[in-house]
């Protein structure tokens, strides 16, 4: 069964063929990827009471210690390497508002952009996950993020980025993320981003006056995977309010478009001027050097 | 006159190039200096905090916080660093591009400076790795992120140090008497130089470039989409102030090594480089303006930051560009001195305001680095210099290069 030369290119022109076919024929299959939509989670902060169990719940199924602290208004509460989600209070001019705060899984991650070794990673299903097999420590996700929501273990000699991942683990398993399993309240769902907005709308519209008329996330950086009804605008919540509708890695674009024109244009016209010049030092009569 | 008497390996003989390594590696000259007095105990000091670093982790022995995650290590010793470190891929365009032979005689020791800064603030990089072991990820096997700014500057990084170390190998293959080898490798100098320039202009406003993102995170005087073209620019005479000052202190250093027709050419070098810088500057402090008025900042300068920009602009900007444009009309040396030291203190500031002072400026715990950030950071420069000061003394830096180099054209 020798593989002489005449059909190893014989084989080689029909592999070659069913690839030139088969991308002709691919237009299905495009389809079938512009059909996956993200998961997202929408997060009703009016129904929100602060009980915290998604914390514990969080703190429980990540192995990381239990909160201590309890939400209160005035005190600013934070995600850092020991906790993914924190849930705050705020006084408001509709009274006391609680709101949750973990990673926004953007539909264009700046963390994702920003990594160069594809730690962080926006999956097909929707959530934003770290792969500690790839991350090599830079922290440039951090710098990145607009919503600071990347955190180092700065005291371990082999650091890891902590960050909510919408238990991408559980939703592979067809699963739902363990605070929209716990949450007593049922203030956070879990869902397809597209529908988790007609649901967001359709409460906005059915409940004049209970909501702003604004799904926080809906356009934020581009779009983000957590979505967020409040009954104040979000400047009283604490957000950061110059957080800007396109996305971020957009920002950067532009220069990395502009790498390729420079290296393919630079190297010509710096050899031109080099036989340019060459030249000119020849006629002076070139005793020097 | 010029053919000063120094060791030379023989190339056909190994046995005594091993024995020449040997004998070149020990330390020669006078061991109580003020410089090794001064060096020794900051180097120990700063190997004994690498160590703790690596055991107790980044936290250990650095200030950084949860929202100010890249401080000292790579705000000045990267990204300053490598802008000082831009006199090499400007004066090789000068020579080797251009072909302006004024400026040869300090080429080998501007690209062996630039050379060793870049290895050096690579191997800073290294330290503020939180996973080190991974960092070669990004340049094999299959975890190329190539929609990263950084991924860009990483391999920016390792090609150019290989460029430098080609473009400095024919003084490494003088100094070991390699003739063929020195034949080989100066035959790839114009080929290397126009790769590292090409390589230099996109990692230098790379650097600038990596900030892009954090378009909320800096203050609004500092942050511009136009941050990664001003980073270019100001490495240029940030790279020429470092050569100014620089070839001024190795005038004196040095000065045994330097034959006479160079000690007298180096006031003419000077003056170049000084026009060069202040049109460079000139070019930055316009594009500057344009960047203010056009961003309608002017709310901005009555705070406490904007009196800082007005710093920044006024007393490190445009007094440097004056002198420089004064000094080059009057000829005045010691002007052009000053003024290059004013330059790199302004590059200094520059780039902490973008990386550190003005990053997060709004944070609730500022980011103040600790003394022992300072101290390894000292550390790293040190031992750089003591690399520099070892190869200087040895190699044909800035003596004339061995005799058969000269027959053999």
């Amino acid at each position: 069964m020798g593989l002489n030369r005449r059909s190893f290119f014989k084989i080689l022109g029909v592999a070659g063929a069913t690839l030139a076919v088969g991308k002709s024929f691919g237009a299905p299959q495009k389809k079938m990827e512009n059909d996956i939509e993200f998961y997202g989670m929408l997060y009703d902060s009016t129904m929100c009471g602060g009980c915290q169990s998604c914390e514990i719940a969080c703190a429980e199924a990540y192995g990381l210690p239990k909160p201590t602290d309890e939400p209160k208004i005035g005190v600013l509460r934070k995600t850092d390497e020991n906790r993914r989600v924190v849930v705050n209070d705020y006084k408001t001019s509709k009274g006391e508002v609680y709101i949750r705060k973990q990673c926004m899984h953007c539909n264009e991650p700046a963390c994702a952009a920003a990594c160069l070794t594809q730690a962080m990673h926006k999956t097909l299903e929707g959530p934003v996950i770290w792969r500690g097999n790839k991350c090599m420590g830079c922290r440039y996700c951090m710098v990145s993020c607009p919503f600071d929501v990347p955190k180092f273990e700065y005291h371990s000699a082999n650091p890891k980025i902590q960050k909510c991942d919408m238990c991408y683990d559980k939703i592979k398993g067809c699963g739902i993320p363990i605070c929209a399993e716990i949450c007593p309240a049922e203030a956070i769902i879990f869902g397809k981003r597209r529908d988790l907005i007609k649901e967001a709308r359709r409460r906005i519209v059915q409940n004049p006056g209970v909501y702003v008329d604004e799904i926080y996330g809906e356009h934020e950086a581009g779009g983000t995977g957590f979505l967020y009804l409040t009954p104040t605008p979000i400047n009283e919540l604490g957000f950061n309010s110059a957080i800007q509708k396109s996305s971020y890695p957009e920002l950067s674009k532009g220069f990395l478009f502009s790498v390729p024109t420079i290296f393919v244009l630079l190297p010509p016209i710096l050899l031109g001027i080099h036989e340019a010049t060459k030249k000119n030092q020849l006629k002076e009569g070139g005793e020097n050097e | 006159m010029s053919n000063i008497d120094y060791p030379i390996a023989k190339d056909n003989d190994s046995k005594s190039i091993f024995k020449f390594l040997v004998s070149e590696l020990k330390p020669r000259g006078k061991w109580i200096t003020p410089f090794n007095v001064i060096s020794i105990p900051i180097m120990l000091l700063g190997l004994i905090l690498i160590v703790i670093r690596f055991w107790k982790g980044i936290g250990s022995i650095t200030n950084l916080t949860q929202d100010v995650p890249w401080g000292l290590w790579i705000g000045f010793d990267v990204v300053t660093g490598v802008a000082f470190a831009g006199g090499a891929y400007v004066l090789t365009f000068m020579v080797y591009i251009l072909n302006m032979n004024k400026y040869h005689s300090i080429v080998r020791i501007t690209v062996l400076n630039g050379f060793l800064a870049y290895l050096f603030y690579a191997g800073a990089l290294l330290l503020d790795l939180g996973r080190p072991w991974n960092v070669i990820n990004p340049i094999i096997g299959n975890n190329f992120g190539t929609s990263s700014v950084l991924f860009l500057v990483a391999w920016h990084f390792l090609l150019y140090m290989i460029a430098q170390l080609i473009e400095f190998s024919p003084t490494i293959a003088e100094w070991l008497g390699a003739k063929r080898a020195r034949r080989i490798l100066s035959g790839m100098t114009v080929a290397t130089v126009i790769f590292g320039i090409t390589l230099s202009t996109l990692h230098q406003s790379g650097l600038g470039a990596l900030y892009l993102m954090a378009k909320d995170k800096i203050h609004p005087l500092w942050y511009s989409e136009f941050i990664p073209i001003m980073f270019f620019i100001s490495s240029i005479f940030a790279g020429l102030s470092m050569v100014i000052f620089e070839g001024s202190i190795s005038q004196k250093v040095f000065s045994n090594q330097i034959n006479e027709k160079h000690h007298r050419s180096h006031d003419d070098i000077l003056h170049g480089l000084s026009k060069i810088c202040s049109v460079a500057m000139f070019a930055y402090f316009f594009l500057k303006v344009i960047v203010f008025i056009h961003g309608k900042h002017w709310q901005f300068i009555n705070t406490p930051m904007g009196y800082w920009y007005l710093v920044e602009m006024i007393g490190f900007v445009i007094l440097p560009m004056l002198l420089f444009f004064s000094s080059y009309r009057t000829r005045n040396i010691l002007m052009i001195k000053l003024a290059s030291i004013i330059t790199m203190v302004g590059i200094i500031i520059n780039r902490l305001n973008v990386t550190v002072i003005g990053f997060r400026w709004d944070a609730d715990i500022r980011y103040i680095p600790s003394w022992m950030e300072l101290v390894v950071t000292l550390a790293v420069i040190f031992t750089e210099l003591w690399i520099f000061r070892w190869v200087v003394n040895r190699m044909p830096v800035l003596r004339e290069s061995p005799s058969w180099v000269n027959e053999e054209k």
